[in-house]
């Protein structure tokens, strides 16, 4: 059996011991954190996170694609028929409720700006194809309506709406 | 078995040797007269087979990073400049990419022996786990390999797997940006799949290290799976075991030459002699025929359990499929090991083979009518057959009476 003297010598022991160990291991975290954080998107990748498109090019009915940090986005110029089908939808209709406002800016309701990939597993869907109007992703096949909202297949989100804003009324700034 | 010793050094400098770094004792002791069964069959040769597999692949792989240039701009290429330019390129290359199929023919024959004859029942556990590791790296190392030609099936097929990690809820988009870079694939996931490529081949080589290691501290389990209980019982390694194994590899080398000499392609996928293209999916992505049992399981399931939404919850499944495998030695108690001596569970295994390749095939089929519904079905007896039929056999089954030594069983089937 310890007495109680041993005890405490013990214990002030046990003290610098667990002491030299936690500042050891702060230590190794601080070095091993720069080689992982390596890992993360770099300034030149960063650079890439803002543009500006003119839109002004695309005539009623037609979309392109363009780059924004290595993703592309599709750009569409809806037609009424379009715009106004989205807007019919119920709410309880959708798998990621959304109304169609929330998707475009106000005052420009015939540009819709999405990141072209699939939200299930990242493909790019097709336009003017599906069931709903929208876009089909032949991947696995996931259905967007003219809104770019999931309607069917294992996508789990409508297809993201990136940052962006009007500067004027056809240049738009991405990010 | 490891700590009897047969070596006494013949010369001076032998003796001198043996005092200081006793590599020939080593060598002599578990590469030449380590004692092994007398009674294993061929399937018993794809561990070789497959370490020769190992070293096809580093060899190969070495001469082709020498010529290869990882650059979203010039991978493409480097990869035909290898194949047309490069001196005998064309079959390096060849050998390399076949090389990779090869390879997982040889490890799924080798891990299905082991669930057949009860390879990872006490004491090799550790075995089994390692090689189930072996088994993980491998996957892991042959997807970033896939996509250093930087084809469409690359870039896609990286978009989709690294798609995976966005699944994990709150964190998963920062660890998927993590992973590739960036927030597309692009130059920097190429570079880092690149340099993982070439350094996993040899942490693979650590763990098989480990892995024969283990094997020799109980020795080889046999087709019986009757412990070895004297000496007759087993052969030396050499030159009875080394013979068999070699010529279980010239027998492996034959289809293996036959696919890098007349259809080095058939394995591949057409869409992947088009340059990677952010812009276009191709219609019907596909990944190599080795990952597709996983990858039924990942899309198998469509539908949300609870809060566990449909993508979350194929990636779950995937990664359990391969993580279950771990546990197998405790979830199958049954004290006997080979299959043959097991009436009822011979059935099921061969069942479990079948729906193996059937979860095989459906991968590469669309995702559409009644594939899905196989899908489902498949996936289901693959993780019933590990988490409900092993452990309940173990509990009803009356296993055929077990031979009492390996000589007993190879002499009676000489008498029949």
């Amino acid at each position: 059996m310890a007495t109680q003297a041993e005890h405490s010598s013990t214990n002030r022991r046990d003290f610098l011991y667990v002491a030299t160990g936690a500042v050891g291991a702060v230590g190794a975290a601080a070095v091993v954190w720069p080689l992982i954080n390596q890992l993360n998107p770099d300034a030149s990748t960063l650079a890439l996170a803002s543009i500006e498109f003119d839109v002004s090019a695309i005539p009623e009915g037609q979309s392109v694609t363009i780059m924004w940090r290595g993703l592309p986005v599709f750009v569409r110029h809806r037609t009424t028929a379009e715009i106004e089908e989205a807007r019919a939808v119920p709410l309880s209709d959708l798998k990621d409720p959304e109304t169609d406002a929330q998707r475009i800016k106000e005052g420009h309701d015939q540009w819709l700006v999405m990141i072209a990939n699939c939200t299930h597993l990242g493909c790019i869907p097709v336009g003017e194809a599906g069931d709903f109007d929208g876009w089909f992703c032949p991947c696995h096949g996931s259905h967007y309506d003219s809104a770019g909202r999931i309607r069917r297949g294992p996508a789990p989100k409508n297809l993201v709406v990136p940052p962006y804003e009007f500067v004027s009324d056809t240049l738009i700034q991405i990010g | 078995m490891s700590e009897h010793s047969t070596y006494t050094p013949g010369t001076a400098v032998e003796k001198w040797l043996d005092d200081r770094l006793p590599v020939i004792r080593f060598a002599k002791e578990h590469l030449m007269d380590f004692p092994t069964p007398k009674n294993l069959n061929y399937w018993w040769t794809f561990g070789a087979i497959l370490v020769m597999c190992l070293g096809v692949q580093i060899v190969t792989g070495v001469i082709l990073a020498m010529h290869y240039t990882p650059h979203v701009d010039l991978a493409f290429n480097a990869v035909e400049h290898i194949r047309r330019d490069v001196n005998g390129g064309r079959i390096i290359q060849a050998t390399h990419a076949v090389g990779a199929s090869m390879f997982f023919v040889a490890l799924y024959i080798h891990m299905f022996r082991g669930l057949f004859y009860g390879s990872y029942k006490a004491p090799r556990e550790i075995i089994w786990i390692l090689g189930v590791l072996i088994f993980i790296l491998t996957v892991a190392t042959a997807f970033m390999g896939y996509i250093l030609p930087w084809g469409q099936m690359s870039f896609w097929g990286a978009t989709v797997i690294s798609n995976i990690f966005s699944a994990i809820p709150v964190v998963g988009e920062n660890i998927k940006q993590l992973v590739l870079g960036g927030f597309a694939v692009g130059n920097p996931t190429l570079n880092r799949f690149f340099s993982l490529h070439y350094l996993l081949p040899f942490v693979i080589a650590a763990i098989v290290g480990l892995h024969i290691w283990a094997l020799h501290v109980p020795g080889n389990n046999n087709p019986i799976g009757v412990e070895v209980k004297e000496s007759r019982d087993t052969v030396p390694f050499h030159p009875y075991y080394t013979m068999k194994d070699l010529f279980a590899m010239v027998l492996f080398m034959i289809p293996f030459a036959w696919f890098v000499f007349f259809a080095p392609d058939i394995l591949g996928h057409p869409d992947n002699y088009i340059m990677a293209n952010s812009q276009v999916t191709p219609a019907h992505i596909v990944p190599e025929w080795y990952l597709l049992p996983f990858y039924t399981i990942l899309r198998a399931i469509d539908f949300n359990v609870l809060f566990i939404d449909s993508k979350l919850g194929g990636v779950i499944a995937m990664g359990g499929a391969l993580v279950m495998l771990l546990i197998v030695p405790w979830l199958d108690t049954s004290k006997v090991r080979s299959g043959t001596f097991r009436p009822l569970f011979k059935w099921f295994f061969a069942l479990f083979a079948i729906n193996f390749v059937a979860l095989t095939y459906l991968g590469a089929q669309p995702a559409e009518g009644i594939y899905t519904v196989l899908a489902k079905v498949c996936t289901a007896y693959y993780f019933l057959y590990f988490l409900v039929i092993l452990p309940v056999l173990s509990r009803i089954e009356t296993p055929k009476p077990l031979p009492t030594s390996i000589s007993e069983s190879v002499l009676g089937k000489a008498h029949a």
